[in-house]
């Protein structure tokens, strides 16, 4: 009795959360232009989508950032959690109270905060402007990804690699770096997969000049729904899903990544 | 050693100075001052664009955003604990591959899932076709306040099942055990032992579902059609297209008091659970 | 034993207002077993981490072969040290770990193949040398870590509780283990701990230290039945720790006694204290016949010998025998003169 209720919940939870993308993805294969009516099979919609510019110029700029944006704060991020791990506490929760700034507050209000420093600063709004942005919402999670790996770590293990003959930068590239790397690997996916799914930022920050994809999407579905969005939404949960299933193959804790 | 390596984060720390701190300081300086945002010498101190708050029309909106991420958070708490319990419950074999199922919609960007909304829930979206089809009359939902607590709930469930579930699975099953050798029944159990066990992920997972929902601008903006305009919304008109920075930055002011102060009553509810444990003892 | 090969003088380390060593001086010689002996926070381990170059001595001269040691950062020291907790590095193998150090020294790949197998047959782990370092218990991951610091072939190595993560009986296995391996290898081990059993099993010297201060250095029997001061009485093995005076040499005398002992040369009355070692106390069944009467007041059952608290009418006093005396039985106590050790009077415990 209990274990049917169990699953019809579950059925009924899960046809919650699957039914509109499944909608989604079959009608993106729709003849019909009208979203309620199945008008037979065609792959017209992605046809149209390969062609335009538009669409790929903001796939240009969204993988552009995303790689851009991660390879910058995974550094940016690591080298700062090296640093923090050696702070006194004082210093080292100022730091970090700071550092959890933009992942608590609201992302418009981290938005609109950027875009006024840089319109005050006469920087025009563009590629530069929402790489930046990505940047500093992204070395937050990249600290907070490596640091407990670092306090994990042994605390006399860089002794040890100088006591056996290893300069200080030798011990940091060979034993600290290779010591914390699951850190900066899921510091860095997470930058990546924050920097492809930002929209709230993007959109204070990239102006008129640089769209990236969801910003795209958000201008498009304004003004109603198009078969269009329909094909790229399709193919944007296709490619995440792929990505997100080699990710956790290779991770032991895909769990961490999942969320 | 230590002391070379503290040199390491100071680059860092002065790049969260200009790109955190001094951005929420503007934010905080436009909101208490008036004039041309162009022009710095027009500038002069004002509570203007506070008082400008207070006016029915936006205190409502700020009302309807509070009641909204209020409402939406209780239905993904009443919803989402149950399948926090379901997913903790199963069997090791297929827990996973029940998470995980649960997780994937989640890796979907939350415009698009926001989108696929709106081709259902629309006018003449396919609910609509389907109901006139079998003769009921029209869901009239979109736009509309509905329809945008429909998103919410959607795009945040999983916020508040995860930490939930995450809780509920590191429950010592020797303590369920252990109560149920006492003499316990399954709901005393569950009232007794796993729902206070369960508080501190209950707690984050309200956190998490209220803050993204007070604050967002996109579902009301797709679903809500400007009908049902949210702190988020004005926001972003204040700043994109009225131009008024100073209205717009006392308004992110605002909207930051507002989650502090709930995050605040939250943890107290947090850290009172907590004691209350700790006297029971 | 050999020529001198690390020499300590007056070796300062301060934390803020707290002196962690305190100007001592220490002179280590060639191939000798030593041990730093003290609670913690005595200054022990601070002492090896400035020989091993971890921290800079705010005053003092470490001099090595005669060679002053102080300017040379660790990575070029020619010695080796033994992590607490081991310090291994996860992220590679047995192998990798213990072929660091040859790997940073540009060593030929056959010869580091050849002088890890070496390594890891002294420490008896051969065939793991593929194996995660995570992957191993304690006592073998203690294993790596001292091969990885032996391979090097340093002149000395420095271990820092080194035991101190491992249960009871490896611990016993490990300590006969290592001094089997110094005897062996042939170098100068500086061993901290905290565990004085271990430093009298396994010690050619032992330093204890307290607060910063050498308290007292010499061979464990020295140690053990001369301790020169009330804190290393008290802080090696158990023991009687008794206030007395000397009124003339020959003679100390506490409560309503007088005793021989075989100390000489203190001033006319001078306040003392004497230690005397639970199984030098001799019982004996007749009252009368005992130095000091006394009741017994429990009696706990210690494997080889019992221990006994005897209450005089002063003070309590605690006896190891091997024949037990049932409770509440008067009896006598007698102690030989070269069982009492007389110590200058030090600060009250």
């Amino acid at each position: 009795m209990s274990r049917a209720i169990k699953r019809i919940y579950m059925g009924i939870i899960f046809l919650f959360l699957y039914a509109p993308i499944i909608v989604l993805i079959v009608f993106s294969f729709n003849k019909s232009k009208s979203r309620g009516q199945w008008g037979g099979f065609t792959l017209s919609w992605y046809a149209e989508l390969f062609k335009s510019r538009q669409i790929r110029e903001a796939l240009y700029y969204t993988l552009l950032v995303a790689v851009l944006s991660t390879l910058i704060s995974t550094v940016v991020g690591t080298i700062a959690a090296l640093g923090i791990n050696n702070m006194g506490k004082f210093s080292r929760t100022v730091i970090l109270n700071m550092n959890n700034l933009p992942v608590l507050n609201p992302d418009i209000v981290t938005g609109v905060a950027l875009m006024t420093l840089f319109i005050s600063v006469k920087l025009e709004l563009g590629f530069l402007t929402m790489l930046i942005a990505h940047i500093v919402f992204s070395i937050p999670y990249v600290i907070l990804a490596v640091l407990p790996k670092l306090r994990q770590m042994n605390k006399h293990i860089a002794e040890a690699a100088m006591d056996l003959g290893a300069t200080p930068s030798y011990a940091l590239r060979k034993v600290i770096i290779p010591e914390i790397s699951p850190g900066i690997i899921s510091g860095a996916l997470m930058a990546f997969t924050l920097s492809i799914d930002d929209f709230v930022i993007s959109f204070f920050t990239a102006g008129t000049s640089a769209t990236n994809l969801s910003i795209l999407v958000y201008s498009m579905a304004k003004r109603g729904v198009k078969p269009t969005i329909n094909a790229l939404s399709t193919l944007m949960f296709l490619t995440v899903l792929i990505l997100m299933l080699i990710i956790n193959k290779k991770s032991d804790k895909g769990e961490e990544i999942l969320l | 050693m230590k002391k070379n390596l503290r040199v390491l984060s100071y680059p860092y720390t002065v790049w969260m100075a200009i790109f955190i701190v001094v951005p929420l300081f503007l934010i905080l300086f436009y909101s208490l001052t008036k004039g041309d945002i162009h022009n710095i010498s027009s500038l002069e101190f004002s509570l203007e664009s506070y008082k400008k708050v207070l006016e029915p029309l936006y205190l409502k909106v700020i009302r309807d955003s509070f009641l909204l991420a209020l409402v939406s958070t209780m239905i993904c708490l009443v919803l989402g604990y149950p399948v926090a319990l379901i997913i903790a419950n199963t069997d090791h074999k297929y827990r996973n591959l029940l998470l995980m199922l649960f997780l994937v919609p989640m890796w979907m960007n939350f415009l698009l899932r926001t989108y696929a909304w709106m081709s259902l829930l629309s006018p003449n979206g396919l609910i609509n076709r389907f109901l006139t089809m079998i003769g009921l009359p029209r869901l009239e939902i979109m736009p509309g306040k509905v329809a945008v607590l429909l998103g919410m709930v959607y795009n945040f469930l999983p916020f508040m099942v995860l930490p939930i579930y995450t809780v509920l699975s590191k429950i010592d099953k020797h303590v369920l055990e252990a109560s149920s050798d006492l003499g316990g029944n399954r709901l005393v159990t569950f009232m007794k032992i796993i729902l206070p066990l369960s508080i501190p992920g209950v707690v984050s997972g309200i956190t998490m579902v209220f803050l993204p929902a007070v604050s967002t601008f996109v579902i009301s903006g797709l679903l809500g059609g400007g009908k049902t305009p949210l702190i988020g919304d004005l926001i972003e008109q204040q700043f994109l297209f009225s131009r008024n920075w100073h209205f717009g930055s006392s308004l992110s002011i605002i909207l930051m008091v507002m989650i502090l102060i709930s995050m605040a009553v939250m943890s107290r509810i947090d850290k009172n659970n907590q004691d209350e444990g700790g006297k029971a003892k | 034993m050999g020529k001198n090969l690390i020499e300590l003088k007056n070796l300062t380390k301060r934390y803020g207002d707290m002196t962690a060593v305190d100007s001592i001086n220490l002179t280590i010689k060639e191939n000798e077993f030593v041990t730093l002996l003290g609670p913690s926070g005595c200054g022990k381990t601070t002492t090896l981490r400035m020989i091993g170059g971890f921290e800079d001595p705010d005053e003092g001269q470490i001099l090595f072969e005669g060679k002053l040691l102080n300017p040379i950062p660790a990575y070029k020291r020619n010695i080796n040290t033994v992590f607490q907790r081991y310090a291994l590095f996860t992220h590679m193998n047995v192998f990798e770990n213990i072929a660091f150090g040859l790997r940073i020294k540009k060593i030929p790949k056959n010869e580091i193949e050849r002088r890890v197998k070496r390594m890891l047959k002294l420490v008896d782990l051969e065939g793991f040398e593929k194996r995660n370092v995570d992957s191993l218990s304690g006592g073998q991951q203690q294993r790596v870590a001292i091969a990885r610091a032996l391979v090097n072939e340093p002149k000395v190595l420095l271990l820092d509780e080194p035991l101190g993560a491992l249960d009871l009986k490896l611990r016993k296995e490990m300590q006969i283990e290592l001094l089997d391996m110094q005897r062996s290898v042939g170098i100068t081990f500086i061993y901290v701990t905290h565990d004085q059993e271990e430093a009298l099993t396994m010690s050619d010297t032992v330093v204890v230290m307290n607060k910063g201060l050498i308290q007292q250095v010499g061979t464990p029997q020295d140690i053990y039945n001369e301790p020169l001061n009330r804190f290393v009485a008290d802080f090696i093995g158990e023991s009687n720790i008794i206030e007395a005076i000397m009124p003339e040499d020959y003679k100390v005398a506490f409560d309503d006694v007088v005793l021989d002992c075989v100390d000489k040369g203190f001033a006319k009355n001078e306040p003392v204290d004497i230690v005397i070692r639970p199984e030098d106390i001799r019982i004996v069944t007749n009252p009368d016949d005992g130095m000091i009467k006394g009741t017994v007041k429990s009696v706990i059952f210690k494997g080889v010998h019992y221990e006994m608290i005897i209450e005089s009418d002063i003070r309590e006093y605690m006896v190891h025998r091997t024949m037990m005396f049932p409770v509440g039985s008067y009896v006598g106590m007698n102690i030989q003169p070269c069982d009492i050790q007389v110590m200058k009077r030090g600060e009250p415990l």
